[in-house]
């Protein structure tokens, strides 16, 4: 394994272990709110205990991700300090903020955690909120720090170097991938707690749980769950159609287009053989793709042809998880639609409802780590899109097999134990 | 004082609070390792009480001054980054571990081989990783204090920071946040016993941190010249020396005639001037002999941004502190059983 590799890969794992408590600690906050607003309210000990639980559990998985995150704002440098020394002064901006907000997120969590019997009733409530709207702001600005990476404004390069005059960290944040990718994730972050939550309460149920408790955590769930699932494929299209203008590499590889064309069609699945230029065994549909990215179905759309090919991402992993990310929002949108028509006109939740849910349980999660490889896998070479190449940002200490060895020992240790513990968690609450 | 000095000033500041606050956490791990005695079981909860509530956004302070140190002095983060990856990645493990673990055994495992076996991970990972943080402190200061050698792997990723002096440093750190931790937990404990036994281990570890700064400051001669020239032979360091030994002194001082609160600023001012002595000893250098605070600093739009970043967050963040604070360690609700 090339230290290259070795530093990529430990980057993605650190990524890939961190998103799922990152994005956890974006939703759990909402819910734990709002059991607490329930609670508050209705005076139902149903709700008490639900906001406990959810703190219980939040507290275990807000603790990992704390340290996770830590590890990944050592790792830029540890790993990638050339990137670092170039985009620092440029991107340090958003982080700062989202120190400042995670910050925040902290100390409301303790507050909210251990300050139900030493402040009044209304402080705490307010303490989940914060903990709620600081969870979603610091998740907004790493994810900005994220878009500059694909989308790199607000500086310029003179001789290899950023000419320090002209560097604007507030141009930097504005950077235009900022939106589409800020949008998106946070709908996601959304959407995949509250199908994970309730599609844990909804199995539950099935298999014959009856207390009010879980009734009112599928409920809850479902109410942060739905919308975001339902307006995720709009922010999808948003950000498709930045990438087809910003990122057309990008594009072209997750949807296999090899060839620039009008018409373009969308290749579904399929496995793209980058030597012959076809994305095999695929199902097409004709016209789609110029449809979906520019509105217009004789749009032209860039393939990979117009890319010169040492600029190529890995086609077959970049469009095999775009095709699993967008395939799960696809099932999360119809399901939210369902389920929410279904509540609304006929007041009915059914056993297929649940057990449509509970299929979705680990879905959301799956689809945000699917969209992160098409994200970062899909920007390579480069590290800042155009700029700077990923191997010219690499350290230069060597061995760095061993680091990953070692990260990933801890990583695999520590989702064991954490898979364990909210299995042992949710086992007991009430029947 | 130029904005880049000021927030250079500001990373320390953040690295003080972190040492004050977030090295107090590790030490009460320390102390849950050597938990002995009749009271053992008690000592541990007091620990583990006194952390719950604030060790999150105590661990906040270390983040928060990376990010500062890579926004406004992105070439010495780069640096730094690189010749210590070793123990920085080893650092990290352990912050991971202690973090996990504190949060497994208080909301995970009820079970007691399972709070037992948490409580342990917990404890060892305290122990082990102020050395590591205080090692990569030595590092920085001990850098251009070596002769020029053979670019050997050894000689650039492990030598600078595996040697004596560094190690030294390493054990200061360990005896500073052990120290903190005794005082801090004198102060919160509900009764008597557990005061004293607290008492005990913070004049110790008090003694143990001014053995260590000596040994710190003679082996510097070796090692950081640079440094020990600063701390010896300009002209602010006498003052500044006193101070630190003046706080050491009252915070053994207190501990013995049992006069906790005054013990916890004493002991708080001694560990905050040891820090600023380290800054000014290496001032106007960020990383000594290679890379001073102007050359590292970032474009002033960067620092300006920065600068009204800081007030802004500081607007939002010193209150929310101060009443996370009162709302757990004020004297009212520490002395309620």
């Amino acid at each position: 394994m090339s230290d290259l590799f070795a530093a990529r890969s430990q980057m993605a794992l650190s990524l890939a272990f961190h998103i799922v408590f990152a994005v956890i600690g974006i939703g759990m906050p909402v819910l734990m709110a709002l059991a607490e607003r329930q609670w508050q309210g209705t005076g139902d000990p149903a709700y008490l205990d639900l906001a406990q639980r959810w703190a219980r559990g939040t507290a275990i998985l807000f603790a990992v991700g704390a340290v996770s995150g830590t590890v990944l704002s050592f790792e830029l440098g540890l790993l990638w300090p050339r990137f670092m020394a170039f985009a620092g002064s440029i991107i340090g901006m958003p982080f700062s903020l989202e120190g400042f907000a995670f910050f925040t997120e902290a100390i409301f969590l303790g507050i909210y955690l251990y300050g139900r019997d030493r402040i009044p009733p209304r402080a705490h409530l307010t303490a989940a909120v914060l903990v709620a709207v600081s969870g979603t702001l610091s998740g907004i600005f790493v994810v900005i720090a994220n878009a500059w990476m694909n989308a790199p404004t607000g500086f310029t390069v003179q001789g290899g170097a950023v000419l320090a005059a002209d560097v604007h960290p507030l141009a930097a944040m504005a950077n235009p991938a900022a939106l589409p990718e800020a949008l998106h994730m946070i709908l996601a972050a959304y959407a995949a707690v509250g199908f994970g939550v309730a599609g844990i309460h909804a199995l539950l149920i099935l298999r014959g749980r009856t207390a009010p408790f879980h009734k009112y955590a599928l409920r809850l769930a479902l109410l942060m769950g739905v919308p975001a699932a339902i307006l995720q494929p709009v922010s999808g299209d948003i950000a498709a159609r930045h990438i087809a203008v910003a990122q057309p590499a990008k594009l072209a590889a997750a949807e296999a287009l090899f060839v620039s064309q009008d018409h373009a069609p969308i290749e579904i699945g399929g496995f793209p053989d980058t030597v012959a230029r076809v994305d095999r065994w695929s199902i097409r549909i004709p016209d789609a793709l110029s449809l979906l990215a520019f509105h217009d179905p004789r749009a032209p759309v860039t393939g990979l042809d117009r890319i010169p090919a040492d600029q190529w991402p890995n086609v077959p992993v970049v469009h095999l998880a775009f095709d699993m990310m967008v395939g799960i929002g696809t099932y999360l949108a119809l399901l939210g639609l369902w389920v929410a028509w279904s509540a609304w006109r006929r007041k009915e939740i059914t056993r297929a409802h649940f057990r449509a849910i509970a299929i979705a349980t680990p879905l959301g999660f799956i689809a945000i780590e699917a969209g992160w490889v098409v994200t970062e896998v899909g920007r390579q070479p480069w590290i800042i899109y155009g700029v700077l190449r990923t191997r010219d940002a690499v350290t230069p200490m060597p061995g760095l097999i061993v680091p990953f060895t070692a990260i990933t020992l801890l990583y695999v240790f520590l989702a064991v134990v954490v898979t364990r513990l909210l299995v042992r968690h949710v086992a007991r609450s009430p029947q | 004082m130029t904005l880049a000095t000021l927030l250079a000033g500001i990373v320390l500041l953040a690295l003080t609070a972190y040492a004050l606050l977030g090295g107090a956490d590790f030490g009460g791990g320390v102390w849950d390792l050597f938990a002995t005695g009749p009271r053992k079981d008690r000592q541990r909860e007091l620990i583990a009480h006194a952390i719950g509530p604030v060790w999150e956004a105590n661990h906040v302070w270390l983040i928060l001054a990376v990010v500062l140190l890579f926004t406004c002095f992105p070439p010495a983060f780069a640096d730094l980054a690189i010749s210590l990856h070793i123990p920085l990645t080893l650092a990290l493990m352990g912050i991971v571990l202690r973090g996990s673990a504190f949060s497994f055994r208080a909301y995970g495992d009820s079970r007691a081989a399972g709070v037992r076996r948490w409580g342990r991970v917990f404890s060892i990972a305290s122990l082990v990783t102020p050395p590591l943080l205080g090692i990569c402190v030595g590092a920085v200061t001990s850098n251009g204090g070596r002769k020029a050698v053979a670019a050997t792997f050894l000689n650039m990723y492990v030598r600078p920071w595996l040697n004596l002096y560094c190690v030294s440093v390493g054990f200061l750190a360990l005896a500073a946040f052990a120290f903190l931790a005794a005082v801090y937990l004198t102060a919160e404990a509900t009764d008597n016993e557990l005061r004293d036994d607290f008492r005990l281990r913070g004049l110790w570890a008090g003694i143990a941190v001014g053995l260590t700064a000596l040994l710190v400051l003679v082996l510097a001669g070796s090692w950081a010249p640079g440094m020990q020239a600063g701390l010896l032979h300009s002209p602010w360091p006498t003052p500044l020396h006193l101070a630190t030994l003046a706080a050491g002194v009252t915070a053994i001082a207190a501990l013995w005639g049992r006069r906790w609160r005054l013990a916890r600023i004493a002991a708080a001012g001694e560990i905050a001037l040891l820090l600023w002595g380290w800054g000014l000893g290496q001032f106007p250098y960020l990383i000594p002999s290679d890379l001073t605070i102007e050359d590292a600093a970032a474009p002033p739009a960067t620092l300006e941004g920065v600068t009204v970043a800081l007030v802004l967050g500081g607007i939002v963040l010193i209150p929310s502190l101060l009443y996370l604070f009162r709302v757990f360690k004020s004297a009212k609700t520490t002395e309620s059983p």
